[in-house]
């Protein structure tokens, strides 16, 4: 490792660790009704959404009513996303008079963005007009907004007492999307476009090249879009490329500011929670134990990035800058693995470098922070609630063990709470293996695979698990458009956003109903080192333990199998 | 039921408009108004002609001209992306391999050991505009030779177009290879 | 009163083993290893592997047969250890259930009928109905004594030898079927039909097969099964992904993975921690009525100790005598001592013992001839004795004040009431003295706090236990106790209302509370408390609404209770760390043996250097079946529980159990390799 590239990674967190207190307790005043300084602008705002909308802000739902209104949103925006892709030859805005997608490829898409993935199996700037590309955006900006309202309901589930009721879907989306999304996309965009990136409506240029030859230049509001699938955590960029593309990240500090904006509201969120459960100790417990994850996960990536691969060794170069292929000079190691570590942790899913090049081990880091269940950090809401489920699974092992009734946060853990943490990892488990067993059972599967041997399996597993995780990064090898594809990752996209919201409201539900024990010396404390390194022990067993025999025959057979073979 | 779903399309309706319409429209109007050579794409014109963006690759031939890297889509910028070949991929060994061949044919008399790995593997976008301080000096005495320029010269170009880190941490340093090439041609017409 | 255990079995007891040995083939019935998923699907694996076997036999591949035979044979010891475990844990009660059912011989019953005494069967005996039992008699059944009074051996129940007073009234009316009236006779009530008294009770419960779960257990399960689920996922799709890299790993090796991989340590171990923690209960003389109150124990947070008889031994004593300014502290004693000479209560004994020691005074030196003695009354609150013209009176302080007042004399005044407030404050109970119209001085009764007990609230606290001392006593003495005893809270002058009032409190702040039991009046707040425990020689309502009863009468012993169910939650929290632990070995010894012949390179996993494929996979399933086993009796016995707070037990339990259980099977593992492969098994290259 070199000493530009640790600081990279280590004065990069620290500006995370600096904002998180600050925009979380932002987050906090937003969702508590508490007096912001956006206020005069965005009050007026709001009532107008609710009086147009019909929605009474006063008026609480049960869970399942939350999960209905939730529902019902996110249907309507999917099939409104599907019905724009599948007509955009008819809709203006479309300068290369692209036609409409296939029904395969514009169900994947629409799921995709719907939920919060954005797994790209079209290439942005060769087959999509402006308007879809803004239809996109409309997703980018709505999809996250149900992850917060599930955090919300989760965290009011555990908070309150002998309640029925979670809160209200509308009233959380709508404060999201106006105290939090539209400002700081908006700000963000402006940013963006000050450090080099297009945002115009206008036609791709074509241009005769200093040496004479054409080439054609995709253009569109880059800016707008790269600024929202960042801070939304959506991933799906404007080019194929994504944030490798020169216009998508121009340049080192385009790219940083938009890691972090990518990480500003799922690590804010980590103490937003802390407030919201009245101890802001606890919400630092778990930022602590993201941030370990997080920071072991991209040092030892960035290591093998930069340890470089046999194939280049042997070919007796100066391979200073490590493994390269697939990745931007004016990035470098250190900032490439950086934000594709940060995409597969925080699940945006967009990537600076093409992660089917990672060397092996490197590979195993990203493919691990997907396989956690995007934990680390995660995407807006649902990442926090799913270390919130190890969490819980935590502390009732840790329960057991200090001889009490386990009980997180006052609420004791029983045994309807375990069953639905339980189903929300198993369900995705089953999901990424028997979706890669079938994938490379199949002459279909197979046929999409773009890499030969333990490679073409981590190509399969990078997908489902990325479906599932709702990250939208992949193995870019693969051939994502196939029919194949297209549905089997779009299942495991739905499967692993709706289907996981269930147990968790249900549990919300379940831990409002409770009385809260008051802590004792008795009680297991969820704030100190020791939580911590149950919480880490926990994600790491769990999830290793899942997919130890399968990342055996994908990155490590690769691994050894090439070391085995005698290469340096 | 009904009641929500009335409500999740009204809300669905607005929103779109909002974020749909009113967003990309007022970032696009500010950008337009306060850069308009980024929201533009950061073109550059020659002699009043568009020869390209600084921001994106393009390909270089001949011995004259500054050669960038390896591009999988043969920077084609209408259609951005990586080979996606695997670290063990046989074609991956095969296409560096050819890389470097050329790379040594081009610039006789360099020795493998001395070229950077950024011009034997292909970039992330496909478009890469940059390359290693590295490998444009190693193409300094071919460029030289061939625009009949002295390799001090050109050499002194280079190093003038390098691009540091930022803040001198992140990133790698770079040489615009578009920029670069704009510059020799100036040196070249004077 | 004595908190003696029963003895404890030895763990190696041939009888019970041979009969737990029998017990675990017969659970091998798939019915019944189906409430454990866990173990079934051990079960199904054993199956699977034996067929596997036999088709190498058939097939003539002798080598192979071998190996998988092996294989078979060890997960088939992996179910039956399992239920040797459970059998294990059952017989110790059984034994237990075996030695009270020795009492239940039926007896014959004196039954009242229509005021006549007719003999009949016990097992006739119906609620209402009315028994007499006289000296030598076998108390027929449960009930309450209506009439008499009489001594009782109760140690068929208690295993206490000594004698216990039963009396109708009162809250010592209690008595059980099965014990025996060694003195005069009572005529008891009785309150249960056959079948449903509480030696039946007990010995169901002890016996009972269908024992409920508690929640805890109910939700390990679950947390259990869906990691067996995972595992099963996770070993079904291994051979599609080594089937794609070229050579499919077989049978037998899935199945040694899957088995390796479920948490079978903690699966087979479950019900045994259960029942065993039920026994060891019992082994205290105090009878569960469910699981779940013990369970419930071991949560408990607020604990109410009645001062008297719990924290403090029953009597008080006389600790000085306190004169008024212008009497002697001579003739305050003498007062004292004469008042109370005819006082049978420990307090008025103790009066007369300090006067004794301290003053030297004794009975033969008064003529008491002639002496009018007046007794304690409730209406009076006083006693005392006129004598010779001497009217001499002791009793409480506003007792003796209201009776001088109604003599004609002076009213004592505020000296008098503030050295009370004095003696109250330190935790002592005043009692003035007053001869003919004058107030002598005060006797200060002090409470004596058993030894011991300081430590062991203490320790309750440090885990968190909030103490809270019930006392009949005023709000300054309740104080000064409490803070001697040093218990979190106190309730002065406490009456049933403000018990029940004080438990509901606590339970609205979400707190579980346990409280001890024995009068008839404990009966709302009991069955409102969490855990009750009735006192044996309670009433029968009282016992009725306890979830426990504690059949040695000690109401300290609430604390062991506490404990018990603590280390029943601890003893499962450890076992299946460790269990889920222990997979990071397995895997290290596993994985590697399949997937070498695929990846040769991936023999840089087998980080053991086990000899063989073969041999790697024996030694890691013989290890996953052999630690079974081993820990039988740590399961009977539960882990060790010493109070601390919970972050220090934690970290303790994780160091031991939880990278204990990551590091003991890399050496177990390793070891049985070397043995195996020394011991040259066939099929193992």
């Amino acid at each position: 490792m070199t000493v530009p590239g640790v600081l990279t990674i280590l004065l990069f967190f620290a500006v995370i660790l600096l904002i998180t207190k600050p925009f979380g307790g932002y987050l906090y005043r937003v969702y508590t009704g508490a007096p912001t300084f956006l206020d005069r602008l965005v009050r007026p705002a709001e009532a107008a959404v609710y009086r147009l909308t019909g929605v009474d802000p006063e008026q609480e739902m049960s869970w399942s009513t939350f999960l209905l209104a939730l529902l019902v949103f996110n249907l309507a925006g999917l099939l409104l996303l599907y019905a724009v892709l599948r007509l955009q030859g008819f809709l203006p805005l479309n300068p290369r008079h692209y036609p409409g997608l296939s029904p395969d490829l514009a169900w994947n898409t629409a799921v995709s963005f719907a939920t919060n993935t954005n797994w790209q199996a079209y290439s942005g700037e060769a087959s999509l007009s402006y308007l879809s590309q803004l239809a996109l955006v409309v997703q980018q900006f709505l999809s996250p907004l149900s992850g917060i309202a599930m955090l919300l309901a989760f965290l009011r589930g555990l908070t309150r007492r002998n309640a029925s009721t979670l809160g209200n879907f509308w009233v959380d989306i709508t404060r999201t999307l106006l105290w939090v999304a539209l400002p700081i996309a908006g700000v963000a965009a402006l940013v963006l476009v000050a450090l080099g990136s297009p945002e115009n409506f206008l036609p791709y240029v074509h241009v005769t090249t200093l040496a004479g030859s054409h080439q054609t230049i995709a253009q569109g509001p880059v800016a707008a879009m790269t600024s929202i699938m960042q801070l939304g955590d959506n991933g799906g960029g404007f080019f194929n490329a994504n944030a490798a593309h020169p216009y998508a990240a121009p340049n080192a500090a385009s790219l940083l500011f938009q890691l972090v904006l990518g990480f500003s509201v799922p690590a804010a969120l980590t103490y937003t929670f802390g407030k919201w459960v009245g101890d802001t100790r606890q919400g630092w417990a778990v930022f602590a134990a993201m941030a370990i994850l997080f920071l072991a996960g991209t040092f030892a990536a960035y290591h093998f990035e930069l340890a470089g691969t046999p194939a280049l060794h042997q070919l007796g170069i100066n391979d200073q800058l490590g493994n390269l292929e697939g990745k931007e000079v004016r990035f470098g190691p250190a900032l490439s693995t950086l934000f594709d570590t940060s995409t597969t942790a925080v699940s945006w899913g967009s990537t600076a470098a093409a992660n089917d090049s990672f060397t092996p081990l490197g590979s195993l880091v990203l493919l691990f922070n997907l396989l956690t269940g995007e934990v680390i950090f995660g995407s807006w809401g649902v990442g926090l609630l799913g270390m919130l489920m190890y969490a819980i699974l935590a502390v009732f092992i840790a329960g057991l063990m200090v001889g009490r009734t386990p009980e997180y946060l006052g609420k004791k853990i029983g045994a309807y709470e375990v069953k639905m943490a339980v189903l929300t990892i198993v369900v995705p488990t089953f999901v990424i293996l028997g979706l890669t067993a079938l994938a490379l059972s199949t002459r279909a599967g197979l046929a999409g695979l773009g890499n030969p041997g333990a490679h073409g399996l981590s190509e399969a597993l990078y997908a489902y698990a990325s479906g599932v995780g709702n990250n939208g990064s992949a193995f870019g090898g693969l051939n994502a458009a196939t029919p194949f594809y297209t549905w089997t990752v779009g299942l495991a996209m739905l499967i692993g956003r709706y289907p996981m919201y269930i147990p968790a409201l249900a549990m919300a539900a379940s831990l409002a109903r409770k009385q809260a024990v008051p802590a004792s010396a008795g009680t297991f404390p969820t704030h100190g080192w020791l939580f911590v390194v149950l919480l880490l022990g926990m994600v790491v067993v769990v999830s290793a333990l899942d997919v130890f025999p399968v990342l055996s025959l994908g990155p490590l057979a690769e691994q050894f199998a090439r070391t085995a073979g005698g290469a340096p | 039921m009904l009641q929500q779903s009335k409500i999740a399309i009204r809300m669905l309706l607005l929103f779109t408009l909002v974020c749909g319409v009113a967003y990309p429209s007022v970032v696009t109007g500010l950008a337009q108004g306060l850069f308009p050579r980024q929201a533009g794409g950061s073109l550059v014109r020659r002699h009043g002609h568009l020869v390209g963006s600084t921001l994106i690759g393009q390909r270089f031939r001949g011995p004259n001209w500054f050669h960038g890297r390896p591009s999988a889509v043969g920077y084609d910028a209408a259609a951005s992306g990586p080979s996606n070949y695997g670290p063990t991929s046989p074609a991956l060994r095969k296409e560096l391999a050819a890389n470097l061949a050329k790379v040594l044919r081009e610039n006789p008399g360099v020795r493998p050991a001395q070229v950077p790995v950024d011009l034997v593997t292909s970039s992330g976008s496909g478009l890469d505009p940059d390359l290693s301080p590295g490998a444009a000096l190693l193409q300094v005495p071919r460029v030289a030779r061939a625009n009949h320029l002295s390799a001090a010269a050109v050499r002194g170009l280079v190093l003038r177009q390098v691009r540091g880190r930022w803040l001198g941490i992140f990133g790698e340093p770079h040489v615009n290879v578009l920029r670069l090439n704009l510059a020799l041609d100036g040196l070249r017409g004077r | 009163m004595s908190s003696r255990t029963r003895r404890e079995l030895p763990f190696w007891n041939g009888p019970l083993m041979r009969r737990a040995a029998g017990d675990a083939w017969r659970k091998l019935d798939p019915r019944w290893m189906f409430h454990n998923p866990v173990m079934f699907v051990v079960e199904t694996c054993s199956f699977l592997t034996s067929a596997d076997a036999v088709r190498y036999l058939v097939q003539e591949r002798y080598a192979s047969f071998a190996f998988v035979a092996q294989i078979a044979l060890w997960l088939w010891l992996t179910v039956f250890f399992a239920n040797f475990a459970e059998a294990v844990a059952e017989g110790r009660g059984k034994a237990q259930a075996a030695a009270l059912r020795g009492t239940k011989a039926q007896t014959a019953a004196k039954l009242f009928v229509n005021g006549e005494v007719r003999s009949v069967p016990s097992t006739q005996l119906r609620v209402g109905d009315v028994v007499l039992v006289e000296a030598g008699d076998v108390v027929p059944g449960d009930g309450t004594v209506v009439e008499g009074a009489a001594m009782l051996d109760e140690s068929a129940i208690t295993g206490e030898s000594a004698p216990v007073l039963r009396e109708s009234g009162g809250d010592r009316n209690a008595v059980t079927g099965g014990t025996k009236v060694l003195s005069d006779w009572i005529r008891v009530q009785i309150t249960a039909n056959p079948g449903e008294t509480f030696l039946d009770r007990m010995i169901n419960l002890i016996e009972s097969q269908s024992r409920r779960k508690t929640p805890n257990e109910i939700a390990l399960e679950i947390l259990l099964a869906g990691l067996t689920l995972i595992f099963v996922v996770v070993v079904a799709t291994v051979e599609p992904f080594a089937i794609y890299s070229g050579r499919a790993v077989g049978l037998t090796m899935l199945v040694a993975l899957l088995v390796c991989l479920a948490p079978t340590t903690i699966g087979a171990l479950l019900s045994a921690i259960g029942i065993s923690g039920m026994n060891r209960l019992l082994r205290r003389n105090v009878v569960a009525l469910s699981g779940r109150a013990i369970e419930a124990a071991g949560d408990v947070n607020v604990i109410m100790l009645d001062k008297t008889g719990t924290l403090t031994l029953g009597n008080r004593e006389a600790e000085s005598f306190l004169p008024l300014p212008g009497a002697s502290e001579a003739a305050l004693a003498e007062a004292a001592f004469l008042s109370s000479l005819s006082d049978r209560t420990p307090e008025g004994r103790s009066v007369v013992s300090l006067a004794r020691h301290r003053y030297g005074l004794s009975a033969q030196a008064y003529s008491l001839h002639g002496a009018t003695f007046h007794p304690f009354s409730a209406r009076t609150r006083m006693s005392g004795v006129d004598w010779q013209g001497r009217i001499i009176r002791k009793g409480a302080v506003d007792a003796v004040a209201e009776h001088l007042v109604a003599a004609g004399g002076p009213d004592p005044g505020d000296a008098l009431r503030r050295m009370a407030a004095d003696i109250s404050r330190s935790g002592g109970t005043p009692l003035a003295v007053s001869e003919n119209d004058r107030c002598l001085g005060l006797i200060h009764l002090k409470d004596i706090v058993k030894t011991g007990l300081k430590e062991r609230i203490a320790s309750l606290h440090t885990a968190g236990i909030k103490t809270v001392m019930i006392t009949g006593d005023n709000q300054l003495t309740a104080q000064a106790i409490a803070a001697e005893v040093g218990v979190d809270d106190f309730l002065a002058e406490a009456t049933p209302e403000k018990k029940l009032d004080y438990i509901q409190q606590e339970k609205a702040r979400g707190n579980l509370v346990a409280m001890v039991g024995d009068g008839t009046n404990d009966a709302p707040a009991m069955a409102s408390a969490d855990v009750a425990v009735a006192m044996n020689t309670g009433t029968q309502s009282a016992r009725e609404a306890g979830n426990m009863i504690d059949l040695d009468s000690n109401p300290t012993k609430l604390i062991d209770i506490v404990e018990v169910g603590k280390q029943i939650l601890i003893t499962r929290g450890a076992l299946t760390t460790f269990s889920v632990a222990n997979d990071v070995a397995k895997y290290f010894a596993i994985l590697p043996a399949m997937f070498i012949p695929i990846y040769p390179g991936l023999s840089a996993l087998n980080i053991m250097h086990l000899t063989s494929p073969q041999s790697a996979v024996l030694a890691a399933v013989i290890f996953n079946a052999a630690i079974i086993p081993a820990l039988i009796p740590l399961s009977l016995r539960g882990v060790r529980y010493r109070p601390a707070g919970a972050a220090a037990i934690l970290r303790y339990n994780l160091l031991l159990y939880g990278l204990g259980g990551v590091v003991l099977p890399f050496v177990g593992i390793k070891a049985i390799d070397l043995l195996i492969t020394a011991l040259g098994l066939p099929g193992l290259r």
